[in-house]
C-alpha cells in the first residue's frame, strides 16, 4: 500500500484520536491503538536510538574487562553474594552506596535539564517501554500488517488464518520477552557462564525466577499494555508540567499555518484555506493515540512520527514542510499573535540545572579518585570495659576490621597513637614494639582481636582519645581510626 | 421492575439508598479489584487445605493436607545446622585443647561454639564478658590460680574446684580464727602485712609484727615472698588482683574465715567437644599463658 492510497483511505473515513483531550471515564475500557508506519526523518531518529538502546543492553554484559587474578573480569558486573559493583575501572564496595545516590542524583537531574530544553526525548527515544513497545508493534506490524490490516483483522472472526497469525505473533513477543529477562540476568553473574548454565538448565533457580519474572513483565508492559503504561503507570508524564516550560521543545501544531483546515482538492486555491488538508495522518501514525492537533496533551511522548507523517503530506500537496514539528509554547503564542518566533534552549533554569548536574559529578568524580584503597573500622569491647593485669598494667580489647580494596594480599602494621607506651598485640601474638603484624587478604576484610595494653601510670584518665594506624610494609600511614583506650576512675 | 434512578449532576446510577435525603451514587469497584478480592478468597480456602488452619478440640488444629508445621521444620533446621557441625565436632572432641588452638579451622569454629556455650554455662557465674565478680574470677585478665595454660583451663573446666570428684581442684585455707588458730589481733597484723606485699597503704609496725605471722602461717601455701602457688591453688597477693577484694577488711575476712569458692566440674554434663572448645575460648580471651 503506497502513501497515495492511504491518504484517499484517511481521506474517506475519518481517523479518530484514541485518547480525546476531553475527559474520559476512568471505567472505559481500552482501545488499541494502531500506530501506521510513517518514514521519514524522526522514524529513522527513533530505529537509530531503538538499534543503540537494545545494543547496550545486550552487548554490555559480554563485555570484558581485565582486573588482574582475584576479581571478576566483567566490565560491567553487579555481584550480590560479595555485595559489590563493577563497571569499567570503577568498584564500588557495600560502604561506597552513596556513589548510587550520586549517580542517581544525577540521573534525575540530567532528566530534568534534557526535559526542560527539549521536551520528553527521553520518552520518546530512549525509555525502554518506549524502545521495546516499538520492537514489539514492528514485530505486529510484520507479521499482521500495517494499521488497516490490524484494524480489519481485529474486527474479523477467529478464523485459521486469524489464529495462526496471532499464535506467531504473541511466540515472537514471548522469545523477544526471554531475551529481554534472559539478558538482564547477566548483568548480576560472569556472563558467559551463566548464558551456558541458563541454556543447559544449570543455572540457579533465582536466575530462572528472575528471567521468568522480566519476561512476563516485558511481555505485558511492552506486549500488551504498551501507551498505558506512559499514559496511566508512569509517574514521569505527571509531573512533566513541573519541568516543561514556555520555552521547552516539544512537537507541536502550527495551528498559525494550518487553520482553518479543511479538505482540499488538487488545483483548488489556498486562499482562505489552512494547510492542514485534515488527513488526520498524524492521528493515524501517533503510538499514543493522541491528535496533536489538540495542543500539548500528557499522553504526548515526544516521538516526532506526526512531524514525519505531516511532511510527507504537505510534500505532496505541494506546501511547505513544519506544520508539525518541533517548537515551543512560547512560539506558538507568538505566532498566533504574528510575532517572531525563537527558540531559546539554554535559559537561567536549563543553566542551573547544567549547573548542578556538573557540579554533582566533579564531586563524585574527585570523590572517586581520591578514594582510599584501605579502611580500618574498630569495635571496642564494653564487657569488660577494661582489664587490669597482674603488673597494673589497663589493657582494652578490640576488634579491627581491615578493608583491602587491592586485588592482593597486604601485610601490615597496626600501632595506637595517642597512649605512650602502650602495646598493640594481636591474640596469640605478642606484638612488637612497631605495633602488632597482620596480613589481610586480598580483596577482603581482615578481623582482628586486638589487644591494647598500657602500664597503670601512662592512663591518666577514664578515657583517653586514641588513633589506631595502619602502616603499609614501606611504613608509609595509610589508614587510620579514632578510638579511645578506657581506665580505672581515678 | 423498578428503574433505576439517576443522580442528575454527575448522572450516575444510584444504589435506590437513601440517608435524610442524601443518596448513595452506584460506583461499583473496578473489576479487576473484584477478582483480585475473589482469588485471594479462594486462595484462603485451598490455604485451609493445605496447611494447618482450623482449631480442633482435642486434636489442637487441623493438620492440613501437606502435613506443614513450623515446628517440624525447626526441628528439621536444627538437624540440619547439627549434622553441618557433626564433622568438625568429632574432630574437635578427638583432639587435644593445644591441637585445637594450633589449627585455624578447629580454633574458628571452637571460639564461635565456645562463646555460645560460655554465654550458656558460664556466664551466670563469671558474667556474659567473663568479667567476673567478687568470688567469681574474672578471666579477661592474667591472674590464675590454677594456671592459665590451656590444658590447665581445659582440667579445672573438667572437674571444676571443691567439687565432689576425685581430680577436682582443692585447696583449704585454714579459717584461722574459727578454728582457733590465730587471735584477732595476729589477724589484724598480717592483714597489715599482706596490704604491704601487694604495695597498698599499711601501718608499718602492725606489718612488721605480721611478717612473723605469715611467714608461721600463710608462706607455706603464699610461698615466702607471697606470690602464690598455682599447684595448690594459693593466689598471689602481691598482685593488684583480687577475687574476695583487697581492702584491708576483706583481707581480714579471708584469714579469719577462709573463702571457699566452688566451680562445678563439667565432665560428665557437658560433652567432650563442648568443654574444649570452652577451654579454647577462655584462654583467647586475653589472658591465656
Amino acid at each position: 500500500m503506497n502513501d497515495a492510497t492511504q491518504v484517499a483511505q484517511a481521506n474517506e473515513e475519518r481517523v479518530t484520536p484514541v485518547n480525546k483531550p476531553t475527559v474520559r471515564s476512568l471505567y472505559r475500557a481500552r482501545v488499541k491503538v494502531h500506530p501506521r508506519l510513517v518514514p521519514g526523518f524522526y522514524r529513522r531518529l527513533k530505529w537509530i536510538a531503538m538499534a543503540a538502546m537494545l545494543a547496550i543492553y545486550y552487548l554490555a554484559p559480554w563485555l570484558r574487562w581485565d582486573r588482574g587474578p582475584n576479581a571478576p573480569g566483567q566490565a560491567i558486573l553487579i555481584d550480590f553474594p560479595e555485595r559489590k559493583f563493577y563497571f569499567f575501572f570503577i568498584e564500588i564496595w557495600p560502604q561506597e552506596v552513596y556513589f548510587l545516590t550520586g549517580i542517581l542524583i544525577m540521573m534525575a537531574i540530567g532528566l530534568f535539564a534534557v526535559t526542560a530544553s527539549f521536551g520528553r526525548i527521553w520518552c520518546g527515544y530512549a525509555c525502554p517501554q518506549t524502545v521495546w513497545t516499538d520492537l514489539f508493534i514492528q514485530v505486529e506490524r510484520l507479521i499482521e500488517g500495517d494499521r488497516n490490516a490490524r484494524m480489519r483483522l481485529d474486527a474479523a472472526p477467529m478464523s485459521a488464518s486469524k489464529l495462526g497469525k496471532r499464535a506467531l505473533k504473541y511466540a515472537v513477543f514471548l522469545v523477544i520477552s526471554m531475551a529481554t529477562g534472559g539478558a538482564w540476568v547477566l548483568y548480576f553473574a560472569d556472563a558467559p557462564t551463566l548464558a551456558h548454565q541458563l541454556v543447559t538448565f544449570e543455572a540457579p533457580y533465582a536466575a530462572y525466577a528472575a528471567v521468568a519474572f522480566l519476561t512476563a513483565s516485558t511481555f505485558v508492559l511492552g506486549g500488551l499494555a504498551r501507551e498505558q503504561v506512559c499514559t496511566y503507570m508512569c509517574p514521569y508524564a505527571r509531573f512533566q508540567a513541573a519541568m516543561l516550560d514556555e520555552h521547552s521543545l516539544i512537537v507541536a501544531y502550527r495551528a498559525d499555518r494550518g487553520e482553518p483546515r479543511g479538505k482540499h482538492k488538487k488545483g483548488d486555491s489556498w486562499e482562505g484555506h489552512g494547510d492542514c488538508v485534515d488527513c488526520d495522518s498524524c492521528v493515524a501514525v501517533c503510538p499514543t493515540g493522541i491528535d496533536i492537533r489538540d495542543g500539548q496533551q500528557l499522553e504526548c511522548i515526544n516521538c516526532g512520527l506526526c512531524a514525519d507523517a505531516c511532511d510527507a503530506v504537505m510534500d505532496r500537496v505541494g506546501r511547505p514542510r513544519g506544520l508539525i514539528g518541533i517548537d515551543s509554547l512560547a512560539n506558538v503564542t507568538a505566532r498566533k499573535q504574528g510575532l517572531p518566533a525563537a527558540t531559546r534552549i539554554f535559559r537561567t533554569r536549563t543553566l542551573i540545572y547544567i549547573g548542578i548536574w556538573c557540579a554533582v559529578g566533579l564531586f563524585m568524580l574527585g570523590t572517586l579518585l581520591l578514594r582510599n584503597d584501605i579502611d580500618v573500622n574498630t569495635l571496642r569491647d564494653r564487657n569488660p570495659l577494661f582489664v587490669t593485669l597482674t603488673d597494673g598494667s589497663i589493657r582494652n580489647g578490640y576488634t579491627v576490621h581491615i578493608i583491602n580494596k587491592q586485588h592482593a594480599e597486604r601485610p601490615l602494621t597496626l600501632s595506637v597513637d595517642g597512649l605512650p607506651s602502650a602495646r598493640v598485640n594481636v591474640l596469640g601474638d605478642s606484638g612488637t614494639a612497631a605495633g602488632a603484624k597482620v596480613t589481610v587478604p586480598a580483596d577482603g576484610v581482615g578481623e582482628f582481636k586486638v589487644f591494647v595494653t598500657a602500664p597503670r601510670d601512662s592512663v591518666k584518665t577514664e578515657s583517653t582519645g586514641i588513633h589506631f594506624i595502619v602502616r603499609e610494609a614501606d611504613g608509609r600511614v595509610s589508614a587510620s581510626r579514632g578510638s579511645s583506650f578506657r581506665g580505672p576512675s581515678r | 421492575m423498578s428503574t433505576i434512578e439517576k443522580d442528575s449532576v454527575t448522572g450516575t446510577a444510584t444504589t435506590g439508598h437513601e440517608w435524610d435525603g442524601i443518596k448513595e451514587l452506584n460506583n461499583p469497584l473496578p473489576r479487576w479489584w473484584l477478582w483480585v478480592l475473589l482469588a485471594t478468597v479462594a486462595w484462603s480456602i485451598g490455604y485451609w487445605v493445605v496447611y494447618p488452619a482450623w482449631p480442633v478440640p482435642g486434636l489442637g488444629t487441623t493438620r492440613g493436607a501437606i502435613g506443614y508445621s513450623s515446628r517440624v521444620d525447626h526441628e528439621n533446621e536444627l538437624k540440619a545446622a547439627k549434622s553441618l557441625q557433626a564433622g568438625m565436632l568429632t574432630k574437635i572432641a578427638a583432639a587435644t585443647p593445644e591441637q585445637i588452638a594450633a589449627d585455624p579451622e578447629m580454633r574458628a569454629f571452637a571460639l564461635a561454639g565456645g562463646r555460645s556455650a560460655f554465654q550458656l554455662y558460664c556466664s551466670q557465674c563469671h558474667g556474659t564478658g567473663a568479667a567476673g565478680a567478687a568470688g567469681y574470677p574474672n578471666l579477661n585478665d592474667d591472674d590464675w590460680i590454677w594456671g592459665g595454660k590451656l590444658d590447665e583451663i581445659y582440667r579445672t573446666l573438667r572437674y571444676g574446684v571443691r567439687w565432689p570428684n576425685d581430680d577436682t581442684r582443692m585447696s583449704d585455707m585454714p579459717a584461722f580464727l574459727a578454728d582457733g588458730v590465730l587471735k584477732p589481733n595476729q589477724i589484724d597484723d598480717v592483714a597489715d602485712y599482706v596490704l604491704g606485699l601487694s604495695g597498698q597503704k599499711a601501718d608499718a609496725q602492725a606489718a612488721e609484727r605480721g611478717k612473723t605471722v605469715f611467714a608461721e602461717n600463710c608462706a607455706a601455701c603464699h610461698g615466702e615472698t607471697g606470690k602464690g602457688n598455682l599447684e595448690v591453688g594459693a593466689p598471689n597477693l602481691t598482685d593488684g588482683i583480687w577475687l574476695y577484694g583487697g581492702d584491708r577488711n576483706a583481707i581480714i575476712a579471708s584469714v579469719r574465715y577462709s573463702r571457699k569458692g566452688v566451680m562445678p566440674a563439667w565432665e560428665g554434663k557437658l560433652d567432650a567437644a563442648t568443654i574444649k572448645t570452652l577451654a579454647v575460648y577462655v584462654h583467647a580471651l586475653g589472658g591465656g599463658k
